[in-house]
């Protein structure tokens, strides 16, 4: 195992927020225990207010921890300004210099360190090169678009080689398609200069698609941290459940627990679930969390083992796939979802039908309430 | 649109209001150049003999000099602790802050008349001796909320995290001042400073209770108003002194706008 790039132990922020003589303390991260490795991409994600920005800025140096300390390479840098760490921002409005033309943003970094001018504006120019923005050197930042500032600003960051590229957001100004097309550039671009990514967003779409890891927050809490595969296979709790995804909960009352299998019951049904990580007892209410394209719909006539019974409110046709939404006989509403193969009858189910709902005992998990 | 239209109510109202700001100081001019010594109609002939005079007033040169010094000192005093009162205001959060800005933007609803007072009796009790240099004081005094405000509106203008942006890139935080707060600033900082040189300048209410023995440009036209034969002086140098400040005026919110266009026209 390598050493970790960046290591944060026991972190915690406290905000204090004035208004006139009161004061508050918002605790923003709470002891935070956190390893990055050397040239993955990270991702720290969650709704506003979880701490994620908090944690990067903690990363960056523009916050001192109120307890606990920062490491990157090793090094103790809890109290050390930001100019003096490895590291190097991509800020969400892009905070491009406006007084400064393309070439002399990027070359900034360059400057500051007293490199020779022709080396840092070769280099200046290699780095614009990379973010395919070679001939845009001479021109003011308020001259590009929204997506050209965005790799401006990467570029600006980038030519530092920073052992550990923070990025706040950066395509959250973006529109739905260039985003899409940002996403795998800057998946390929971390793949190809090395760099380690620390990258925040609220976006689990976008972090399910570029991260090697993902931390999911809440409350200053980190949720599960763990591959993409795992946060949505395996959903440690309601939050990521729901957060990662879309999931069915569905609340029911465990019956009998064997072999990592558990039956529960929902109303007067019985099925089957998967006991996670979660350790539930005897006649203990929990969640059943099953995502909507690990159900199966039956017609009512065919008998299985063991399922719910449902009927038909609400047919949605979206093109590859169809949604059902399904009223449990127990009252509670789920979502289904049935991909529109070639051959699948695209009206086998009609509102107002009795169906019966199956799923893979594995596909279903039981989360604490 | 090749229309003609009556002119709206509004037009009348505009050129009537413009009539009343302007018609007299355009009266004003026209009289420098009369040779009569009464400022009335008909006007008796051109003449350039009252600015001619004007410069070979020595005293009245001494308070053109006395003026511009003054106004030159407390504009820069103010403008340095504007920039700074600015940063604070609107780049930290500290406790008593909207305290601190309400305070820093008092003198401008203090009359000038109660502050000069109440500054001549202070310096009186701390022994400060009146001069150009006590009512150069009291014009920092009553500069430095406009120098704020200039600057504050440019630095509130453009992205709060430059200056973060700059320290990443390995700028202490001084060093991200100079390099990027700075240069941004300098038309806020040149517009500030202009203000502040205006008022300055034109100030009497204040200046005439702390000049002392020095006055300055207003506070001496005023003492010569008391003779007659004076009058056209008076009246040529108001001319000079009306068409300098509107220069530096028009100047300075010229300069303003010239720092704002770029980033408004940001696109998203």
């Amino acid at each position: 195992m390598t050493e970790p790039i960046v290591e944060l132990r026991n972190v915690t922020k406290i905000y204090t927020s004035r208004r006139g003589i009161a004061s508050e303390d918002v605790q923003a991260v709470k002891n935070l225990d956190l390893d990055i490795h050397p040239g993955e991409f990270f991702t720290l994600l969650g709704p506003s207010g979880c701490g994620k920005t908090t944690t990067l800025r903690l990363i960056a140096g523009f916050e001192i921890p109120t307890s606990g300390e920062v490491f990157i390479q090793g090094r103790l840098v809890s109290k050390i300004p930001p100019y003096k760490r490895p590291v190097n921002t991509v800020f969400q409005n892009y905070a491009l210099f406006p007084h400064l033309n393309v070439l002399d943003n990027v070359a900034f970094g360059l400057a500051i360190k007293r490199i020779p001018r022709e080396q840092r504006q070769k280099l200046a120019h290699e780095a614009l090169e990379l973010v395919q923005l070679a001939q845009m050197g001479d021109r003011k930042p308020s001259q590009l678009s929204g997506g050209q500032q965005q790799r401006v600003a990467l570029a600006r960051a980038l030519v530092n080689k920073p052992a550990v590229l923070l990025l706040d957001e950066p395509l959250g100004a973006l529109d739905l398609k260039l985003r899409k097309a940002m996403q795998i550039e800057l998946k390929q671009l971390q793949e190809r200069v090395g760099i380690t990514f620390v990258y925040v967003t609220h976006d689990q779409e976008e972090a399910l698609t570029m991260s090697d890891r993902i931390a999911v927050m809440k409350d200053g809490l980190i949720q599960q941290l763990g591959e993409p595969i795992t946060l949505y296979e395996k959903p440690a709790n309601r939050f990521v459940a729901d957060f990662i995804g879309e999931s069915n909960l569905i609340r029911s009352k465990v019956e009998s627990v064997s072999d990592g299998i558990i039956t529960l019951r929902v109303g007067e049904e019985r099925v089957n679930a998967s006991a996670g990580d979660s350790r539930p007892t005897s006649e203990q209410e929990v969640f059943i969390a099953v995502r909507p394209e690990k159900i199966l719909l039956v017609p009512d006539e065919e008998s299985t083992a063991k399922y719910l019974t449902g009927v038909v409110t609400q047919v949605i046709y979206i093109g590859t796939d169809t949604r059902y939404l399904v009223n449990l006989f127990s009252g509670e509403p789920i979502t289904v979802r049935v991909q529109n193969r070639s051959g699948r009858a695209l009206d086998q189910f009609k509102r107002g039908d009795q169906v019966k709902i199956l799923w893979n005992p594995d596909d279903a998990r039981t989360l604490l309430i | 649109m090749g229309r003609l239209r009556l002119p709206s109510p509004f037009t009348l109202y505009y050129w009537l209001v413009a009539a009343i700001l302007f018609l007299p100081i355009i009266l004003l001019i026209i009289f420098s150049f009369n040779s009569s010594i009464q400022l009335v109609f008909p006007l008796k002939g051109f003449t350039l003999k009252w600015y001619q005079q004007l410069f070979k007033s020595t005293e009245l040169l001494e308070a053109v000099r006395t003026s511009i010094l003054l106004g030159f000192g407390s504009s820069l005093v103010a403008t340095i602790l504007g920039a700074m009162g600015a940063i604070a205001m609107v780049r930290f959060d500290f406790p008593g802050k909207s305290l601190f800005v309400s305070m820093a933007a008092m003198p401008l609803v203090i009359p000038y008349v109660i502050l000069g007072v109440s500054l001549l009796i202070m310096f009186h009790q701390v022994g400060l001796p009146l001069s150009a240099f006590s009512a150069g004081l009291a014009h920092v005094v009553v500069s430095v909320p406009y120098a704020l405000l200039v600057i504050g509106s440019r630095l509130v203008g453009f992205p709060q995290n430059l200056e973060e942006a700059a320290m990443d890139l390995g700028c202490t935080y001084w060093e991200a001042l100079l390099r990027v707060t700075l240069p941004i600033s300098f038309p806020a900082l040149v517009a500030a400073f202009l203000i502040c040189f205006t008022i300055s300048f034109d100030e009497f209410a204040i200046a005439s209770f702390l000049v002392g023995t020095q006055p300055t440009l207003p506070v001496y036209l005023y003492s010569q108003l008391r003779f007659p034969t004076r009058l056209p002086l008076v009246v040529s140098m108001a001319s000079i002194l009306m068409t300098a400040s509107m220069i530096a005026i028009v100047l300075s919110e010229w300069l303003r706008r010239l720092g704002e266009t770029p980033h408004r026209r940001a696109k998203p």
